[in-house]
């Protein structure tokens, strides 16, 4: 895709520098699975289609929070409820969806509903959390760290009363249907792509990185700064919501801990992808890249038959190594 | 002491010569002396050959208009900066300091504008930091420590509790805090910079009470100020610089009020300025009695088609203030804003902007620039809050060819509008913020310090636009502090004091004295 802004600007490609160094850093580390592989496994790592698709169907659930928490990021805030979100609106959609004449229903008169029904439950309770994070954050002005916390813990609580911790379970098959074979992957280009537009061509993207890089400047430009992180936050709940009605349609059951640590894989993504915790900084396109970096580390440890375990602490370590790697970048940049 | 980084000589010791206590060995004039002091910043030189001879057991006051270098100097003499050339010399020894600690220790004491104490901590707690009193356990011993505190606040006839928390304290009471600290590391040298400009005259007394104190024990003050009757209660000599030079030292017996505000003022005008007389119109803002409590009062102006109207004050004058009300960037609940004879209400700076109104703020890196985007991202900025957009999509295209237009018009130099911001200089980050508000086409221009710390040639740029935008009848406020600019660029001078409209000048009868008198009272 042509940026429509070049048309007019002399033609030097600085932006895309960034997103480029972090492609770089993915065919490396797949470079690197792959000698190890033949290795220490006598096979290929990249040559193996199914291992791919199966890496990519992994990690794109937790890509469609991951688009929320960039634009979230670029304004210079954070979102530590998304996890919780993901498994509150798990357990209300599936509540809502379970197939006709299921005796042991939780709403035994509500069996057999039309799939919007449980769709829209969902994500309107995601935009609602989002929009509650949004407000606090806008005109109380707390640090969206402990907006968004408190909300973490608060949804957590909601998942587990809802049903007193009993799972959900039996959903129609047209529910189903949302998280069969590759369409959760299929959803995440989607919401990837709408939002790779909005970033980049319309106001709501502009806004948004104009208040990640000077909140007052962006004031003073006019730009109504509250509503807009009203807005931003909002649309982060929505998009952790429908990551929540794609895990319990797939798992074809919804259960109160669903989405834990989602909401800390989905900033790691975005920091790798190279999204800056300073704000104003990054891009869609970054956190897909970050997106697929974390899915091959994850599927090459396993690939390496090395143990869980390393995998966490290995997954650690690339956060902060990310989070090193921007300050670095920002000191360079200062410099020059 | 240790050796330093820089070019500056050290002293030389011979073999067998002993160190003395610094005090002891020394027997000169001046406990501090600044000599022919330079320091440069891109495009500015802030300081050049300046000096600075303090006696102890004098007040020394150092005086000058905002960026005459004042500050620059102090922070050198601090160890925050360190100079391109000359040479401070403390006790007849080159000073080496490098932080405000090593400064402290050798026995120079700066109490700064903004007061540097831990407001959840004791006053005990906060003159004591890193130097209290331990008892056998190595453990705080703070009955010691109170102790010391009330014989040191008992010395210096100030009262006040050791165990209060220093947020409850006001800020003459603050300051008291702060004096009895530098007090207690037996500073030869104490250093004030405007240490009234936020306390009342009763406390005002107070603490002169304490710096006569201060000054019979020997210690050598410098006090920095602009106000002149406080030079005349309190200063033995003074000091005058002036656009980062050095312009006298008198005894302050010596001279009248209007010698030193010619001292402080008296440059010769050498920027030209291109301010060619065009058709002034109707009243476009007017704006009455607006009042923000607290920090301004009771400010009433007009501005005409075509006007250039200066508004001029020093630090503290609260003219930036009024500009933020008007924008609605911070409004004011009291008075009336009218344009074109209506009244209007300004809650934001759209609502501003939405009556054809623009604001180039004070600090572009504060609130002007998004350092981080690039030039296009920068200039579109405001217009596209309110314009531009089709289905959502920002009409780009048509976005960046105006922006194209108006950098060249401008003549902003970047290699290209994608370039990053940070990259830009600081004359050419100024032009792009003009750029982003002329592109909304305003009526009214609000520029707040427009040239502050741009190089010359810039400078005579943005003159010209100005200029030329009044010619087209655009309405323009122009805040500055530089008053060769203020002079050659306004029809029209409003100048303020502490937060109160102090007079008007008009164009052919100001001068520099006249505006000074004003802005200093």
């Amino acid at each position: 895709m042509s940026d429509a802004s070049m048309a007019a600007a002399p033609r030097r490609h600085r932006p895309m520098m960034a997103e480029l160094n972090i492609l770089l850093v993915l065919v490396g580390i797949s470079l690197t699975f792959e000698i190890l592989g033949w290795i220490m496994q006598g096979q290929s790592f990249l040559g193996n289609w199914q291992r791919l698709s199966i890496m990519i169907l992994q990690v794109s659930v937790v890509g469609i929070i991951a688009i929320g928490v960039t634009q979230v990021i670029i304004s210079g805030g954070i979102d530590l409820s998304s996890g919780s979100i993901v498994g509150a609106t798990a357990m209300i959609s599936m509540s809502l969806a379970q197939a006709a004449g299921y005796e042991r229903a939780i709403y035994p008169d509500l069996t057999g509903l039309p799939v919007v029904v449980p769709l829209l439950a969902g994500l309107l309770f995601g935009l609602l959390c989002g929009t509650i994070n949004g407000v606090l954050i806008a005109y109380t002005r707390i640090p969206p760290f402990i907006a968004t916390l408190g909300m973490m813990v608060t949804a957590r609580g909601f998942a587990k009363w809802y049903t007193k911790g009993q799972p959900i379970s039996f959903p129609s098959d047209s529910f189903a249907a949302i998280g069969k074979g590759m369409m959760p992957v299929f959803i995440f280009l989607v919401v990837a792509l709408i939002f790779h537009v909005a970033l980049k061509y319309t106001r709501y993207g502009k806004f948004t990185y104009a208040i990640g890089a000077n909140p007052q400047a962006a004031r003073v430009s006019g730009i109504n700064v509250e509503r807009q992180l009203v807005r931003i936050y909002a649309i982060a709940g929505l998009l952790s919501a429908l990551a929540g009605i794609v895990v319990a349609a797939r798992g074809l059951t919804a259960q109160a801990g669903m989405g834990t640590m989602y909401e800390l894989d989905a900033i790691a993504m975005a920091v790798i992808g190279g999204v800056s915790l300073t704000g104003g900084r990054g891009s869609i396109l970054g956190t897909m890249i970050g997106m697929v970096i974390f899915g091959v580390i994850i599927s090459g440890f396993t690939f390496l038959r090395l143990d869980a375990y390393y995998q966490e602490m290995i997954k650690g370590v690339i956060i902060v190594a990310a989070v090193v790697a921007d300050v670095y970048r920002q000191k360079k940049r200062k410099k020059a | 002491m240790p050796a330093a980084g820089s070019s500056r000589p050290r002293p030389i010791k011979t073999k067998g010569e002993t160190m003395l206590d610094r005090t002891s060995a020394w027997h000169g004039e001046y406990i501090l002396e600044v000599d022919n002091i330079t320091k440069e910043f891109p495009g500015v030189k802030a300081l050049d050959g300046v000096q600075l001879k303090i006696r102890p057991g004098t007040v020394h006051a150092l005086m000058g208009e905002n960026g005459a270098g004042k500050s620059t100097l102090m922070k050198i003499i601090a160890g925050v900066y360190t100079p391109d050339g000359g040479e401070v010399r403390f006790a007849g020894q080159p000073l080496d300091v490098r932080t405000p600690l090593d400064a402290l220790n050798s026995g120079i004491a700066m109490i700064h504008q903004e007061l540097n104490l831990m407001n959840w901590m004791t006053v005990a707690e906060n003159i004591w930091i890193r130097r209290e009193p331990l008892n056998r356990l190595g453990l705080v011993d703070h009955g010691r420590m109170r102790q010391m505190t009330a014989e040191l606040l008992g010395r210096l006839n100030i009262r006040l509790d050791p165990d209060q928390q220093v947020g409850e304290l006001t800020v003459a009471q603050k300051q008291m805090v702060e004096i009895a600290k530098a007090v207690s590391y037996n500073s030869d040298v104490l250093i004030m910079d405007e240490p009234t400009s936020a306390i009342t005259e009763a406390e005002v007394e107070h603490l002169f009470a304490i710096i006569r104190d201060l000054k019979s024990r020997g210690i050598g003050i410098v006090y920095i100020t602009h106000k002149m009757n406080e030079l005349f209660e309190i200063a033995d000599e003074f000091t005058v610089f002036r656009d980062g030079k050095y312009v006298g030292t008198h005894p302050s017996a010596d001279v009248t009020r209007d010698d030193i505000i010619r001292m402080m003022v008296g440059r010769e005008i050498t920027e030209m300025f291109p301010k060619i007389d065009c058709e002034i119109g109707e009243t476009v803002l007017e704006v009455r009695n607006l009042t923000l409590p607290g920090v301004f009062h009771d400010v009433s102006f007009q501005v005409r088609a075509g006007e250039i109207l200066g508004i001029a004050g020093l630090v503290g004058s609260k003219r930036s203030n009024v500009a933020e009300a008007i924008f609605g960037v911070h409004p004011a609940p009291i008075g009336d804003i009218l344009i074109d004879g209506r009244h209007v209400q300004i809650t934001c700076p759209s609502d501003a902007m939405g009556h054809g109104m623009a604001f180039l703020t004070e600090d572009r890196k504060e609130s002007g620039c998004f350092l981080i985007l690039d030039c296009l991202e920068n200039i579109q900025s405001a217009l596209i809050t309110r314009s531009h957009v089709k289905n959502g999509f920002i009409d780009l295209r048509t976005v960046a060819a105006k922006a194209e237009e108006m950098a060249a018009t401008l003549r902003i130099k970047t290699p290209s509008l994608r370039e990053t911001v940070e990259n830009l200089s600081g004359g050419n980050q100024q032009k792009l913020l003009i750029a982003r508000w002329l592109l909304t086409e305003p009526r009214i221009l609000i520029l707040d310090e427009p040239t502050r710390g741009i190089d010359v040639g810039a400078k005579a740029e943005i003159h010209r636009l100005i200029t030329k935008l009044a010619a087209q009848g655009v309405a323009v406020i122009m805040i500055s502090s530089e008053m060769p600019e203020v002079l050659g660029m306004s029809d029209r001078i409003m100048v303020m004091h502490e937060g109160h409209v102090s007079g008007f000048l008009d164009r052919a009868e100001a001068d520099q004295v006249k505006i000074m008198s004003l802005a200093a009272k």
